[in-house]
């Protein structure tokens, strides 16, 4: 339970980046959160709602793109989606593969006036 | 009006932790990132590493707790230089967290500096800190479904100690399953059985955590 310190991190870049457009509202924020994080999408909007008040990203809506896991395969090179637990090649069996995506925390965009 | 902004979340840590990274290989000493519920044996884990290295290494270690000086006293009655960093509430240890710490230590008089994360399987494991390997225990009372519930630490751990492996015949902790399923979420991780408080398994782990040291040396030096 970290979301608190995440969502201060996506805050503080999208006022940072709000600030240098001389905007007085943010309306929305779009975030990409990979499905191998820790990261839970309901705390996360709880942090944001405490986080945003009396800045002027309060109310904004806070958009959750997740991304699931993508890994690549070292021995067949085959590239497959898997969950948590099944990082393993469905084409060769191998499990010497590389994640290529699945752990992103990234603030995308803002949206502002 | 649409602003792209395209950043890692947590790009100020990262970004410190890969000035800690940098700062520790100039000063030639290994870090470890020691991960795991509270009392599954960190400490303890700490203090047989110590026992089994001390006279190959020159060892610090810092210590991450919520709260308390406990685990820094107890390593520094070993005669071994313990900072401790009381996190307040915070459930992990950040980059700017060690930054502070090393800043009274004498780092090109260390060989081996050894976090001792706060206790908990989730938060630690999306926080680098410029160490050179994440370490996970977990301890045999914990159960063998452990994996299950908390896969990430189990991913980005380099190697995993099963800790009071003197205790498995009074638990129901199914061993093949538990390498079966930590060899499915990160099949390169070795697996050391340990009894930290008895010295038991500590040679094993210790020969590995050698290895890396001594593999990080040669790289820089190379």
């Amino acid at each position: 339970m970290h979301e608190m310190g995440i969502c201060d991190g996506i805050l503080s870049a999208s006022l940072d980046a709000a600030a240098k457009e001389n905007a007085t509202r943010v309306n929305s924020i779009d975030v990409t959160i990979g499905d191998l994080t820790e990261i839970q999408g309901e705390a996360l909007q709880f942090a944001f709602g405490v986080l945003t008040k009396d800045t002027i990203a309060e109310n904004a809506v806070l958009n959750i793109t997740t991304v699931s896991a993508l890994s690549r395969c070292a021995d067949c090179a085959a590239e497959f989606s898997h969950g948590r637990f099944d990082a393993k090649c469905p084409e060769c069996g191998s499990y010497m593969c590389e994640l290529l995506q699945g752990r992103e925390l990234r603030v995308d965009a803002i949206d502002i006036d | 009006m649409r602003v792209d902004i395209a950043k890692g979340i947590l790009e100020k840590n990262d970004g410190l932790a890969a000035e800690n990274r940098r700062m520790f290989a100039e000063s030639g000493v290994f870090v470890v990132d020691l991960m795991a519920s509270p009392g599954a044996g960190k400490t303890s884990t700490i203090l047989a590493t110590i026992a089994a290295l001390r006279d190959r290494y020159r060892i610090a270690v810092i210590e991450g707790d919520i709260a308390s000086r406990v685990d820094a006293e107890k390593i520094s009655a070993h005669g071994i230089p313990a900072v401790q960093i009381n996190t307040g509430g915070a459930c992990h240890l950040e980059s700017d967290m060690i930054r502070r710490a090393v800043a009274t230590l004498d780092l090109v008089e260390l060989d081996l500096l050894i976090i001792e994360n706060v206790g908990n399987l989730v938060c630690p494991t999306d926080f680098d800190l410029g160490e050179n390997a994440k370490v996970m225990i977990l301890s045999v009372p914990e159960g063998h479904d452990k994996p299950y519930k908390y896969p990430n630490i189990f991913q980005v751990a380099e190697a995993v100690i099963l800790n009071k492996y003197d205790t498995v015949s009074f638990f129901d902790f199914d061993e093949a399953e538990f390498r079966e399923v930590v060899g499915s979420l990160n099949p390169a991780a070795p697996i050391f059985p340990m009894a930290a408080t008895k010295g038991d398994g500590v040679d094993a782990w210790a020969a590995w955590l050698t290895d890396r040291i001594e593999a990080a040396r040669a790289g820089e030096s190379a």
